[in-house]
């Protein structure tokens, strides 16, 4: 029986087969997939902001940063036996939900997700192999660690998969 | 924010906040369709993130949606919710002789823009009322509206109180059409910022323990 594994809001999990790993409503979120696929391991993050450095807490949630959350995916991986070398990632999410004529910083929250995940892999050298970013639709993601396939749905844009 | 501050009579002011506030919007309601909208007591809660959505049928479920921010002495974000169906019904009700589809695809400009109306009016009384009964000096921002999951829509008004907090303080009023038992069944989700508690209950004269 495989089961779906779920990652919350701010969340991180692992997941190997035959079990899936799915996160629900991405908006301007953004979903992290790290997964070697020769040893059949995978991970899921559901990053909400950029940087760590936005945090006015005196404790630190790190699934919630993408700066924080794709360290901490990458080391739990390799606790749990991924080679970090192999490592491969693939990304959704980033959306644009509403447009604003005045658009402050915050409202563009979608677009610098990406930008700093991006940021973050390419430090870890973590090749990104394919992203659906962008648009102006929620996703729902689920990835599945036997075929590497991230399957995306959306209200307005149908299913993808990548 | 610390919400261990937060005292019993607090909530009991923001939860007068969602009872005034939604109280005019469903007046306006009431009258823009010409007939009775039955409102529930407001609920006020300190919930996880993933709660949120739960309270609208789940992150994944489909909703209409006008969101607008606050701007002035407590700003913040509000979101008018309700079920896809329900906002066509809603729609249909208000354009007479029209079919709306607001999925697939299939909505109508016209439809797009009655249901900004709909939120503009009913987020406009509503914050008019929040604003008398503070005192406070409250603006809303042009809505902006969208149709797509609840939790994708939700998390846009999170990110203030994420930076502070893993937890959101939401007052959430429901309303439902007498008619129609429980069918057109909407939210209205207030969600200040962070550092607007502390006005908001001095405003009120109910402030934080320093």
């Amino acid at each position: 029986m495989s089961e779906i594994i779920k990652v919350g809001i701010a969340d991180i999990n692992l997941v190997s087969p035959p079990n899936t790993i799915r996160t629900t409503g991405l908006g301007s979120c953004v979903g992290v997939i790290l997964f070697d696929q020769v040893k059949k391991i995978a991970g899921m993050a559901h990053i909400m902001l950029p940087d760590s450095s936005l945090s006015k807490t005196p404790t630190l949630n790190e699934g919630k940063y993408a700066d924080t959350a794709i360290k901490s995916l990458y080391n739990m991986l390799i606790k749990r036996g991924a080679n970090g070398k192999a490592l491969k990632a693939k990304i959704a999410g980033g959306a644009q939900m509403f447009k604003f004529s005045s658009g402050s910083e915050m409202m563009r929250i979608g677009p610098r997700n990406v930008e700093r995940v991006k940021e973050e892999l390419s430090a870890l050298k973590i090749p990104l192999l394919a992203s659906d970013v962008g648009g102006s639709s929620g996703r729902t993601i689920e990835f599945n660690p036997e075929n590497t396939l991230l399957t995306i749905k959306t209200v307005n844009a149908g299913t993808k998969v990548i | 924010m610390d919400f261990l501050r937060i005292q019993p009579i607090h909530l009991d002011v923001l939860r007068e906040i969602g009872n005034i506030g939604a109280g005019h919007a469903a007046t306006a309601l009431s009258t823009m369709l010409n007939k009775a909208v039955d409102m529930k007591v407001p609920s006020v809660n300190v919930i996880s993130f993933e709660e949120i959505s739960e309270m609208v049928g789940g992150a994944e479920n489909v909703v209409a949606s006008v969101f607008l921010r606050i701007v002035g002495d407590a700003p913040g974000c509000m979101f008018f919710m309700l079920p896809v169906e329900q906002a066509e019904q809603l729609l249909e009700d208000l354009l007479v002789g029209q079919t709306v589809k607001l999925t697939n695809g299939e909505e109508s400009d016209i439809s797009l823009s009655a249901l900004q109306e709909v939120g503009n009016i009913l987020s406009g009384s509503y914050l008019t009322s929040f604003s008398d009964f503070t005192g406070l000096n409250l603006q809303p921002s042009v809505p902006a509206t969208s149709i797509d999951m609840a939790g994708a829509i939700l998390s846009f008004g999170l990110f203030e109180i994420s930076t502070v907090s893993d937890y959101a303080i939401v007052i959430d009023t429901a309303f439902t059409d007498i008619e129609r038992q429980d069918e057109v069944k909407g939210h209205f989700f207030l969600l200040p910022d962070p550092l607007s508690f502390s006005k908001i209950f001095q405003a009120l004269g109910v402030p934080l323990d320093e």
